[in-house]
């Protein structure tokens, strides 16, 4: 075997339901190719180490950190970000209660706190606060002091599971 | 901050995994889950020539139970270790540790083989390892390899993993009818690497314990064996007596050192609380 080049490499993936494909040089990571290269900046990037929980996105279904993904790794995969939940209307009621609740202020931290809670909110109950905070705990505020966020999710959850009782 | 540039390459076999690390005169990386290399790859801690992503070899994948072990494929995410019904029966204190590793979606991610391979100090997993007498399968030069756990720990980082060779899958004794296990660990915010942690496995024969088998992470450059605590603890009932007298043990089985945050004294003082609640523990599941 050769040494390979490190130019670029084709890429093929879905996402946000669609297929994409590109070339792209094997460094790059999930996150700045969404950023970048398809300009879905609703994911986005502060520390580029997995500490602050802003680039999470969904790859294949479940949350991971887009800045701890190289875009080679997701080849064949599917990636959902807050652009494409938004449009199947998969964070109306999350945005709702957000809204209501006062949980953001900046709106930095807020796609990676809508990914894992969209996660959470997808098993179907309603977690109790323990969870809800376990279920953040990679994700970090500067603004509001968690509290809010924890309460819309929770309401969000509640008002899930009354439609799907009532 | 960004990775230097790279080469890219995913081989299906451990032959063209390790004929790509060679191909690069070892100038290379593998990456499993890429929870630990890819910041170490953004901060330029490494910079090398060519990624070998190890996603696709299927010899490190899956979980099947042979016999009385159990095979945990090197790519086993940590979320399965919550997850996977085979790993929460025959091997439930990974299970345990599991919700203490990290965050959820690094979970997700992380895999089993790249915590153990890291084998970082203060890691619940390559502990887990120890206090489960597991063994590491290796693939190297000479074909495959097995190595206990017991001597696969060597210094801060450093396993009996050799440059180029590859972590295939950990073999875990399946737990028997009579065993019982516990994880706990101290950290200043969940999903923080603990300040000190550890694991306990044993045997019960009535109401005295058997076979046990304790490990610490975070207490200094390695994950270690607590011997004196578990000869404290070999064949009696777990009370109060021999819960201290493993206690006071356990001050010879560690060697914390000094460091910014924690100080060597807290540490062994930490771990004394840790193993009475490990214990603590174990009877309250009975
Ligand atoms: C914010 C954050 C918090 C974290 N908290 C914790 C924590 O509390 N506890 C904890 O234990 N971990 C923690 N981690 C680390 C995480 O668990 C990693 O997933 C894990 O240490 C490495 O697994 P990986 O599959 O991601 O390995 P990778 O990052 O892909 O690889 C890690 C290293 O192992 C080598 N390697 C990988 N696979 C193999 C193999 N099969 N054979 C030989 N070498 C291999 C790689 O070359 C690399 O050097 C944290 C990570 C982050 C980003
Ligand atoms: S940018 Fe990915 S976790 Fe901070
Ligand atoms: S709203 Fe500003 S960081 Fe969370």
């Amino acid at each position: 075997m050769t040494v390979p080049a490190p130019g670029l490499v084709p890429l093929t993936l879905t996402v946000n339901g669609d297929e994409v494909a590109r070339m792209v040089p094997p460094r790059t990571t999930l996150a700045d190719f969404l950023r970048a290269e398809l300009e879905l900046t609703a994911t986005h990037v502060g520390c580029e180490m997995g500490a602050c929980g802003a680039c999470l996105v969904l790859l294949d279904g479940v949350p991971v950190h887009a800045c701890l993904v190289f875009a080679v790794q997701a080849e064949g995969q599917k990636v959902e970000t807050v652009e494409g939940l938004v449009a199947r209307g998969a964070l109306a009621r999350l945005q709702a209660a957000f809204h209501e609740r006062n949980a953001l202020q900046c709106g930095f931290c807020t796609p990676g706190m809508l990914v894992n809670a969209y996660a959470l909110l997808e098993r179907g109950d309603v977690p109790d606060r323990e969870e809800i905070r376990d279920a953040l705990s990679g994700n970090y505020c500067r603004c509001t002091g968690y509290e809010a966020i924890v309460d819309a999710i929770e309401t969000a959850a509640r008002a899930a599971q009354e439609e799907s009782v009532g | 901050m960004k990775a230097r540039a790279f080469a890219y390459v995913r081989p299906r076999t451990l032959e063209e995994a390790h004929a790509a690390f060679a191909a690069a005169d070892g100038d290379a990386s593998f990456i499993s889950g890429g929870q630990s290399l890819v910041p170490a790859l953004a901060m330029r801690l490494q910079a090398p020539q060519v990624l070998v992503d190890l996603a696709g070899v299927d010899a490190l994948r899956g979980v099947h139970l042979d016999g009385d072990v159990l095979r945990i494929g090197a790519l086993t995410r940590h979320a399965d270790a919550l997850t996977d019904p085979l790993i929460r029966r025959h091997a439930p204190l990974l299970a345990a540790a599991a919700p203490f590793v990290a965050h959820p979606a690094i979970r997700n991610r992380g895999t089993l083989g790249g915590s153990v391979a890291l084998a970082d100090p203060a890691s619940e997993f390559p502990a887990m390892m120890l206090a489960m007498g597991a063994e590491m399968e290796i693939s190297g030069d000479a074909g495959l390899r097995r190595v206990p756990a017991d001597e696969y720990f060597l210094d801060l980082y450093q396993t009996a993993i050799e440059p180029g060779e590859i972590l295939v899958a950990l073999h875990v004794p399946a737990a028997g009818p009579h065993a019982c296990c516990a994880f706990d660990e101290m950290a200043r915010r969940r999903g923080d690497y603990a300040m000190v942690g550890g694991g306990l496995m044993a045997e019960r024969d009535g109401d005295a314990l058997r076979a046990v088998r304790i490990a610490l992470f975070s207490v200094g450059p390695t994950p270690v064996r607590a011997r004196g605590a578990e000869a404290a603890l070999e064949g009696r009932a777990p009370d109060a007596d021999t819960i201290a007298a493993a206690q006071r043990a356990l001050d010879g089985d560690i060697d914390p050192m000094d460091d910014a945050e924690v100080p060597a004294a807290m540490r062994r003082h930490l771990a004394r609380v840790l193993l009475g609640r490990l214990i603590r523990k174990l009877e309250a599941d009975q």
